[in-house]
């Protein structure tokens, strides 16, 4: 009886012993996981509080009579440039260039946005005259209410080059 | 000795080191090394050809030395920065007008630290020429790369820590990069700046990460470096081409004749940091203003290789693809399959020397001629109209350099009747070269617009 449960045991302790070890093992990876993804979780950009962020993030640019057409406006604060281009139409674009982020000036005399960087260039819709850029300016939304053009710098909308419908116009321009 | 004899001064003393201060013969030394806690990393005797100067260059130790002068002299800087856009630069020119030896400090800082990437290049260099990643090595020099990592990563979040011009732009252009990073790009660059741009987030994350992540990982890994070292019984014997016979092994001690070696090397190292850093001040620009741009701007100097890749290849290639290759090569290297034991011949053959010197020759040629020839009127992109950029501008000119660097590998092994291990390196020594050639132009002919132009119509780059 004796003899027969030693035996027994010796036949089940390695396995029983190696399926502890794993079970340690595959516990301590589990700690590993969650403690990695609690330092990410901890340094994740936050965002800013909700009304501080609206507040913010809507930028009011003027009345539409104050932009001429094909002009350029410089808006430092919402980090926008407000493109009117011939038509009337009006285009917010970033001014990050999307090379590698350096900020890109209006230079009016040459009517195009030239990046001081690496020598890319763009035009008043924010296509691309020559690379390295590889596509054309971000652009935010724009609305107008109450012929007051508005700029939502919430959100950047990338894009791969300048299309028709990306343009707001303001209502009289819509209507003929 | 009874105690009634020992002063309160020597008992003190005797408690403190256990060992002679100033040992005086073979079994005073032995003691010394034995019961102090930093050279007991060091074997007890050392064969006597590892001696030579001229076999390490001294410049693992080198590399600790400037380890050392970089914590000391950054945690004196850490009483007077102060991690927050509105108050870094102006944290930075307190420490240079109002502070005494402030200035100083800070160059000693800078300096030892762009030094110390050149130093740990040659060290990598080194190790790899003297065949010193081959087994019992080969765990060591992945350790060496993890090294070679965090240093990078320390200049790196440094150089965002002034808040100047340079600073600011290096740093937006560089983490941007992180963008053509099919996948989780974004989302590692947010991570990294702590927002979608450069700003007070980046700012306290790159601080907590310099000065206190990557000096951690440093202080433990450093040591772990060392004791691999005198696991592996020392540094590699160096063998002479010429007599090939194992060579008999004569020990001398560590303490004195190594040990002394050590110390006169670091204090000319010393002696170099500081005459160099009263002559020369780090450089400080402007106070950054995300609204402005230089012209031009570039990223921190050992990424330019990398940025002036990118003027060539479509960006997933050049700051992702090519980079993948080459820390992968980096690596797998001491796990390759080698025809024979080369471990401890410089360039592994006299054959091998020849090979590596027409190699370098032929990088310093072809470089130049291809970065001027791809400015010129190589464009792809304009050729093949039809095709993505993806594939005119990256997947094809890769493609022609690796058939190029290929048939570079086959030839030179015919020509020479050479072995496999001396045709990889003679490959290794080409792309080698032309990463340097890169750099260098990055650094000095790289002037407005990044259009290649002479160093002095730019100015010399910092
Ligand atoms: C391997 C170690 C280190 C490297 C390679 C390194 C590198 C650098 C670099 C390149 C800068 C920019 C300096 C400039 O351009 O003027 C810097 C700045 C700074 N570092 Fe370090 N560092 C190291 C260790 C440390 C440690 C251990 C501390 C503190 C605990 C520290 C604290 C600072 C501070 C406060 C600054 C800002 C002051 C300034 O910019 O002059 N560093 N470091
Ligand atoms: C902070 C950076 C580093 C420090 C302080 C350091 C320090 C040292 C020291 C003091 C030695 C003794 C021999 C000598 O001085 O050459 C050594 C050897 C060695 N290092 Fe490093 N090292 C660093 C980075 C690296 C890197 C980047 C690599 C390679 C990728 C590397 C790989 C090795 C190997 C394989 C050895 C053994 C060499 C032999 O046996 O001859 N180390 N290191
Ligand atoms: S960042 Fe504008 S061209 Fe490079």
């Amino acid at each position: 009886m004796c003899k027969q449960d030693k035996a027994k045991t010796a036949e089940v302790e390695p396995s029983r012993r190696s399926f502890l070890t794993k079970l340690w093992i595959g516990l301590g990876f589990i700690a590993l996981i969650e403690f990695i993804w609690v330092v990410i979780a901890f340094l994740r950009p936050r965002k800013p509080r909700l009304s501080e962020a609206n507040a913010e993030a809507i930028i009011t640019a003027g009345p539409v009579e104050s932009f001429a057409p094909a002009s350029v406006t410089a808006f430092v604060r919402g980090r926008f440039y407000l493109s009117r281009q011939e038509d009337g139409g009006f285009l917010a674009l970033s001014r990050k260039c999307t090379h590698l982020g350096c900020t890109v000036p209006w230079v009016e005399k040459e009517n195009k946005f030239e990046c001081p960087c690496h020598a890319s260039a763009f035009d008043i819709t924010g296509n691309v005259i020559s690379p390295p850029a590889p596509r054309a300016l971000d652009i935010y939304k724009v609305f107008i209410e109450n012929n007051i053009v508005k700029v939502d710098t919430d959100k950047l909308i990338k894009r791969s080059e300048f299309r028709a419908e990306q343009v707001t116009y303001p209502k009289k321009f819509n209507n003929d | 000795m009874t105690q009634a004899r020992t002063t309160l001064f020597s008992r003190i003393r005797n408690s403190i080191f256990w060992a002679p201060i100033l040992p005086q013969n073979e079994r005073e030394r032995k003691k010394f090394l034995l019961n102090n806690l930093i050279l007991h990393f060091r074997p007890r005797t050392i064969p006597e050809q590892t001696l030579k100067f001229t076999h390490t260059w001294g410049l693992g130790g080198i590399a600790a030395a400037l380890v050392m002068l970089l914590f000391l002299t950054g945690i004196m800087l850490k009483f007077i920065y102060e991690p927050f856009p509105g108050r870094a630069y102006d944290s930075i020119i307190l420490l240079q007008q109002d502070v005494w030896f402030g200035q100083f400090i800070r160059n000693i800082h800078h300096w030892s630290a762009n030094i110390l990437v050149v130093v740990v290049f040659l060290h990598m260099v080194r190790v790899f020429f003297t065949g010193a990643f081959h087994p019992p090595r080969q765990f060591n020099w992945i350790i060496g790369l993890i090294l070679f990592f965090l240093i990078i990563i320390s200049n790196f979040t440094g150089y965002l820590l002034p808040w100047d011009q340079l600073a600011f732009w290096a740093i937006t252009i560089c983490t941007s990069m992180f963008e053509y990073i099919p996948g989780v790009g974004m989302w590692l660059q947010k991570l990294i700046r702590g927002g979608a741009e450069i700003g007070p987030e980046s700012l306290k994350t790159f601080f907590t990460l310099h000065s206190a992540i990557v000096p951690a990982c440093l202080i433990t890994l450093m040591p772990f470096h060392f004791w691999r070292v005198r696991k592996a019984r020392g540094v590699v014997t160096p063998r002479s081409l010429r007599d090939k016979s194992e060579p008999a092994v004569i020990k001398v001690p560590t303490v004195p004749d190594l040990i002394l070696r050590e110390l006169v090397v670091a204090l000319v190292l010393i002696a170099f940091i500081l005459v160099f850093s009263i002559i020369f001040n780090a450089p400080l620009e402007d106070k950054a203003n995300p609204g402005l741009s230089p012209n031009p701007a570039k990223a921190p100097w050992y990424f330019l290789g990398m940025q002036e890749l990118l003027l060539h290849f479509h960006p997933l290639f050049a700051v992702f693809i090519i980079p993948i290759f080459v820390i992968g090569f980096l690596i797998l290297l001491p796990y390759f399959k080698y025809d024979s034991d080369v471990t401890g011949f410089w360039f592994i053959s006299q054959k091998g020397r020849r090979m590596a010197m027409v190699s370098a020759f032929c990088a310093v040629i072809a470089t130049p001629i291809w970065i001027i020839a791809d400015e010129s009127f190589i464009d792809f992109t304009a050729w093949l109209p039809g095709l993505p950029t993806v594939i005119s501008n990256g997947l094809l000119p890769v493609v022609i350099v690796a058939v190029v660097v290929i048939g570079f590998y086959l030839l030179i092994k015919k020509k020479y009747a050479a072995t496999k291990n001396e045709a990889l390196q003679a490959v290794f020594v080409l792309l080698l070269v032309s990463f340097i050639i890169l750099t260098l132009t990055g650094i000095w002919f790289r002037g407005q617009g990044m259009a290649l132009s002479w160093p002095w119509q730019v100015g010399v780059m910092e």
